[in-house]
């Protein structure tokens, strides 16, 4: 194993250090994150209200703490899967071919072929907001990527001689998929997953943003954003404070990815374009 | 050339086939009686017998399979429905608002080309100096904003603060500069780091080699005889990042109260004015597919080596 690389420990720490907070939140948030106090609103950084308070009076720092449960749970499981479903469908379809991989390749093309955010927005606005359907929302826009990458990586390590090898000694197809060729992607896999569990959580972002996603009053960094939009240029520390949360979290995924790529020595052209 | 074009427009047949369906299931699942909702606007109660014949006449007693091939036929005619909010046919309005959109996206592919081309070409030649690394954690950096936070500091910063631009509205170029800014913000990034790996791909082939033995100078090199290979799978990525412009332009219009179809879709969405979210999936799938052509076809200009599938053209 190469030694771990600066990038690496750096991103890991950081985001280790964002989870963690965001699970703590209960127990080292100073105030509740929805409690309204009307005496306190829109204070600057101060003892009592170490990020001041937001125009309702209620505390950025607890509300901070609170405001990545919501995204990263769902961006994760979100990721996890439209990743599952689209694993499964490409390497069936890339290992057995035929009229079901035809037909799989179609579907995948027409998710592919409407613009995710346009997709996401009409769903959204369709079934109405709510958390089981913006898991729908983004498995929908999701998994068609990972079905198409997965599939090219099947079709190229199907053809390795160790699984011509492994195939003359009758091993079967699904043992062949499961304990050959699926750990031998493993690696793409993982760069895979942080890059997409990256965008998940931006589109989340956005999503609650235009509320459409996680509502008010729930304490969440996007929600915070959009509360703010009134009062954002007399009280920047509104938008400044939860927006360099999701950054943070977000160039932490990203640094995270570009690591694991380092580290694993990926280079295919098809895990560099996600 | 001729051939190829052919087989590939068939090819997307399919897919516009398979988004127009789609579109019609997404309105199909929409909550409530459709024919008491084009009826029910600003507040008016219809009676059942006046649901009963809006049913009639919107065909909602067919079969679905039927309703979609009527419907269907009407938006091959251009008629995507009427707007259950305005009453005004939706592709009027669409068409109405789609210039809006469609300069904000031509800004930010413009953009998006001489930043993610520029940045990448200069990290490419520079691979593993200071440049290359400060390239790769802005490339980071542009990745990890959210695009509305980014648009209310910029209108913080420039518009608040130095007064240099104007914080929101429709007009010149002036109005454009920071929403294509930070509407291109994430695909420079990508184009960038594509731009990269694709010209380090190319400098390590055999002709690189051959003109750096020639004593050719790195820039000369990188910009000369890889930039041209390389275009074409960054010109493929161009033509995808359009999906990602058409998606954010959702957010960008609606923080700088640009009236174009992202914003329409968003008033949509608050008025559950369906057919005209119908109408808004139905144009950008189409925008979005026939960019992947129109990308696919340049890079075929830029590279006529491109031999599809091995055949010759």
């Amino acid at each position: 194993m190469k030694k771990y690389s600066f990038k690496l420990i750096f991103s890991s720490a950081l985001l280790v250090a964002i989870v963690l907070s965001g699970l703590l939140a209960p127990l080292i948030a100073p105030y509740d994150p929805n409690a309204i106090d009307m005496s306190a609103k829109l204070q600057g950084f101060s003892c009592a209200h170490p990020l001041g308070t937001d125009a309702l009076g209620r505390d950025m720092l607890s509300r901070a703490l609170y405001g990545g449960r919501a995204s990263i749970l769902l961006g994760l499981s979100a990721t996890a899967l439209s990743m599952a479903f689209g694993l499964i469908v490409g390497m069936i379809g890339g290992y057995f071919g035929g009229a079901a991989d035809a037909a799989a390749a179609v579907l995948a093309n027409i998710f592919r072929g409407i613009p995710g955010t346009c997709f996401m927005v009409a769903i959204a606005g369709i079934l109405g907001p709510g958390i089981p359907n913006l898991l729908l929302a983004l498995f929908l826009t999701g998994w068609a990527g990972f079905s198409r990458i997965v599939r090219t990586e099947t079709l190229r390590i199907r053809e390795e001689g160790y699984v011509e090898g492994l195939k003359a000694l009758g091993a079967g197809p699904f043992c062949l998929l499961g304990k050959h060729i699926f750990p031998n992607m493993l690696p793409r896999i993982i760069v895979l997953f942080t890059a997409r569990a990256g965008r998940c959580v931006l589109s989340l972002a956005s999503l609650s943003y235009l509320g459409l996603g996680v509502r008010p009053p729930a304490p969440d960094w996007s929600v915070m954003i959009s509360d703010a939009r009134l009062d954002y240029r007399s009280a920047p520390h509104l938008i400044l404070v939860p927006g360099l949360c999701i950054f943070l979290l977000l160039f932490a995924l990203n640094l995270l990815g570009d690591a694991l790529r380092d580290q694993f020595d990926v280079k295919s052209g098809e895990v560099k374009e996600f | 050339m001729r051939p190829y074009l052919i087989r590939k427009l068939i090819s997307l047949l399919p897919v516009l086939l398979g988004i127009s369906l789609l579109a019609f299931v997404l309105g199909a699942m929409t909550p409530g009686n459709p024919a008491e909702l084009a009826l029910s606007r600003g507040g008016y109660e219809p009676t059942a017998r006046q649901i009963a014949e809006m049913e009639e006449k919107m065909g909602l007693n067919e079969p679905r399979p039927m309703q979609y091939l009527q419907w269907a036929g009407r938006v091959l005619k251009g008629d995507l429905g009427t707007s259950y909010y305005s009453g005004n046919p939706v592709s009027r309005e669409l068409m109405r608002r789609f210039p809006v959109t469609l300069k904000l996206a031509a800004c930010s592919m413009a953009l998006t080309v001489f930043l993610g081309i520029g940045l990448g070409t200069a990290a490419a030649a520079r691979q593993g100096k200071l440049t290359d690394r400060i390239i790769g954690t802005v490339i980071n950096i542009q990745l990890s904003l959210p695009a509305f936070w980014l648009a209310l500091l910029m209108i913080l910063l420039f518009a608040e603060t130095l007064r240099w631009l104007p914080t929101s509205g429709n007009g010149g170029l002036r109005y454009m500069l920071m929403p294509s800014l930070v509407l291109s913000a994430s695909g420079s990034a990508v184009t960038a780091r594509l731009t990269r790996s694709a010209l380090l791909e190319e400098l390590g082939k055999q002709y690189c080699t051959a003109a750096m033995a020639r004593g050719i100078g790195r820039w000369r090199l990188v910009v000369r005889n890889a930039l041209p290979n390389a275009a074409v799978p960054v010109t493929a990525m161009l033509g995808n990042s359009l999906g990602g412009m058409l998606g954010g332009s959702i957010v960008v219009e609606s923080v700088f109260a640009l009236p174009g179809i992202g914003s329409y879709a968003l008033t949509a969405v608050a008025n559950r004015d369906y057919p005209a979210l119908q109408g808004y999936v139905l144009l950008t799938g189409a925008v979005y597919v026939l960019s992947g052509l129109l990308a696919d076809i340049i890079g075929m200009a830029l590279n006529p080596r491109i031999r599809p599938e091995g055949k010759k053209v």
